[in-house]
């Protein structure tokens, strides 16, 4: 290795010595401007990430408050009815069905996923073998690679006619649907996540418990899992963002129909409710400006849990 | 070895958990095995040559995703042409050059937030701020730079991975030969960190392709075939938006099925490649 450095090392000069450059007081007053210079481009390229992020919080809050002020903080938030075209009885801007929709259907699909994609990494991190493991883990980054409206693809094509066949229903797009299809997209993460907080388990805790009697599972789940709590914790809290921002793959199993939730109601989520509304919606109508507020309480939302999520990761390091 | 001395309760437990562990790995698996199964039995007997390379045509009542092809590329080509000097630059900032340490601490902290943010945020902004604020048309101009608000983070962070990775021995070398700084990075540092940069930039064109909500109303619905400039300020709806719109609006399930194959021939492509170079960047 060190071989190799000095060899790098010494193309690096002769590059140096090779160019054209004689090494006068100016050139070198140059060079040092040069490398300034590129110092300062860097330093921009590393600014822009913060831009972005000042770029997205400024512009929501911007674009989304002039409709909550106008439809009001309470009503827009705790208003029961969404019907922004409704010209006989006047427009109403509630989106509490929204909100309750999101919560629950991510509660939905974290009930499921959870427990799935804990079991998962417990098999990958303890009980598989590597090879086996590793064919599975190619699995589990495959399925995270999947776009997400392919997953709802086949969530319409599939999901809904069974649950409509399964439950009776006159129609099988609903609450419930949208709630697997999550589980299945938030599968991937939870499982990655996990799987490397029972990897970070010392070796000791388990070999301590086996001795004293403990059998495998029971060390496994009583001893690794309680020792990644916070990591798993990291691992359902990234699941919940993941669940609560998705948009393509339960706009087409959720029936669209902005309901408050019911497990076999048609429904629309916060995401769902954007890009469905952006469609009808005319530029700069109080029903666009209010789609936006529904993207900033999403957006207060997904920032609520960032925060969630740090405070598990900082545990996780402390802990 | 002890399962004879348990109690029966204790075994029970035992048995069932390693079962439903067992279970659940087993079922992920048949997860992505029914889902790549049913999609190119579906898919696969749609996909001809007029579809591949024709357009949709009312009058001619044809339906063809050549457009969507193209369109796909070309944000892949607006957006990765943006971000990669970006990205790259934004690592070597951190890793390189930073002394700030509240300043790196501020960026990884927004880059870390960016990757939180959903796409259809990115979607919402982009179109408030490249189509409406900087009257961009909706294009693959204004969602390929939506894209690079959102695949930045990817790029900026495997970057980093992989330059901490090189050596401080290189580094030091080079400057202790008299190398300035920025010959020292773009001679040694780059050079040796190359693997990493190629597997994020392979990472991000993934997250492109298979990016849709934050495309809808950046890039647009357009199935019209249009050259790469055209493009630029006309509505062009990628694979993904196509997919939607055949199976949503258009009830076109089976040519829905047919991108959705392609997509997952793709996906399945772009992360084995992926796996396979991060592999080879281990054993580095």
């Amino acid at each position: 290795m060190d071989s190799d450095a000095i060899l790098t090392a010494v193309n690096a000069v002769e590059s140096i010595t090779n160019s054209p450059h004689t090494p006068e007081r100016s050139s070198y007053r140059a060079r040092k401007t040069v490398e300034q210079i590129i110092h300062l481009i860097f330093l921009l390229c590393g600014i822009v990430a913060v831009a972005f992020v000042l770029l997205i919080s400024i512009y929501l809050i911007l674009s989304g408050l002039p409709a909550i002020r106008q439809i009001g903080l309470v009503q827009f938030l705790l208003g029961k009815v969404w019907d922004p075209t409704n010209t006989t009885t006047g427009a109403q801007y509630g989106i509490l069905p929204f909100i309750l929709t999101s919560v629950y259907g991510t509660a939905g699909a974290i009930v499921i996923g959870v427990p799935v994609g804990l079991l998962t990494a417990v098999f990958l991190a303890k009980v598989a073998p590597p090879k086996l493991a590793a064919v599975i883990r190619t699995a589990v980054q495959l399925l995270a690679g999947i776009p997400s409206v392919v997953y709802g693809l086949v969530g319409m094509i599939v999901l809904v006619p069974a649950i409509r066949n399964l439950f009776r229903l006159s129609s099988g797009a609903c609450l419930l649907a949208a709630m697997l299809v999550l589980a299945i997209m938030i599968l991937p993460s939870i499982i990655n996540v996990s799987e490397t907080a029972l990897r970070a388990v010392p070796k000791e805790y388990e070999e301590a418990s086996l001795a004293l009697g403990a059998a495998e599972m029971e060390t496994y789940f009583r001893v690794s899992v309680h020792a990644a709590r916070s990591g798993i914790a990291a691992a359902v809290v990234l699941g919940v963002g993941r669940a609560i921002g998705e948009a393509m793959a339960i706009i087409l199993v959720a029936g669209n129909v902005s309901n408050m939730p019911g497990l076999f109601t048609p429904v629309r989520f916060l995401t769902t409710g954007i890009i469905s509304g952006m469609a009808y919606a005319s530029v700069g109508s109080l029903y666009q400006q209010a789609l936006y507020s529904i993207g900033l309480v999403l957006f207060l939302f997904i920032m609520l849990i960032n925060v969630f999520l740090n405070v598990c990761v900082k545990n996780r390091k402390e802990g | 070895m002890n399962g004879q001395t348990l109690s029966l309760r204790r075994r029970v437990y035992n048995r069932g958990m390693r079962a439903l562990v067992w279970l659940s790995a087993g079922l992920t698996c048949a997860l992505l095995v029914f889902l790549i199964g049913y999609i190119f039995c579906r898919g696969i007997p749609g996909l001809t040559w007029e579809l591949l390379s024709g357009q949709t045509s009312y009058i001619k009542n044809t339906i063809g995703i050549l457009p969507n092809i193209l369109n796909t590329l070309y944000i892949i080509l607006v957006a990765m042409v943006i971000v990669l000097p970006l990205g790259v630059g934004a690592a070597i900032y951190l890793t390189e050059y930073a002394e700030n340490r509240r300043l790196v601490s501020l960026i990884e902290f927004a880059a870390e937030t960016l990757t939180g943010i959903p796409s259809i945020i990115f979607g919402l902004v982009g179109m408030l701020f490249f189509v409406q604020k900087m009257n961009l048309q909706a294009g693959v101009l204004a969602g390929g730079l939506t894209l690079v608000v959102m695949i930045l983070p990817t790029i900026l962070r495997t970057t980093q991975e992989s330059l901490k990775t090189v050596p401080q021995s290189y580094r030091e070398g080079a400057l202790g030969l008299g190398a300035g700084k920025w010959r020292m990075v773009r001679t040694v540092v780059l050079p040796n960190a190359i693997d990493g940069i190629v597997t994020g930039c392979i990472l991000a064109v993934g997250r492109i392709v298979g990016e849709s909500a934050a495309l809808l109303y950046t890039a647009g619905f357009g199935l019209v075939l249009n050259d790469f400039f055209t493009a630029l300020h006309s509505s062009s709806a990628t694979l993904t938006v196509a997919l939607y719109v055949y199976a949503n609006e258009r009830g076109e399930t089976a040519v829905a099925f047919s991108i959705a194959t392609i997509l997952m021939l793709l996906t399945l492509l772009i992360n084995l490649s992926a796996v396979f170079l991060g592999r080879k960047l281990k054993k580095n």
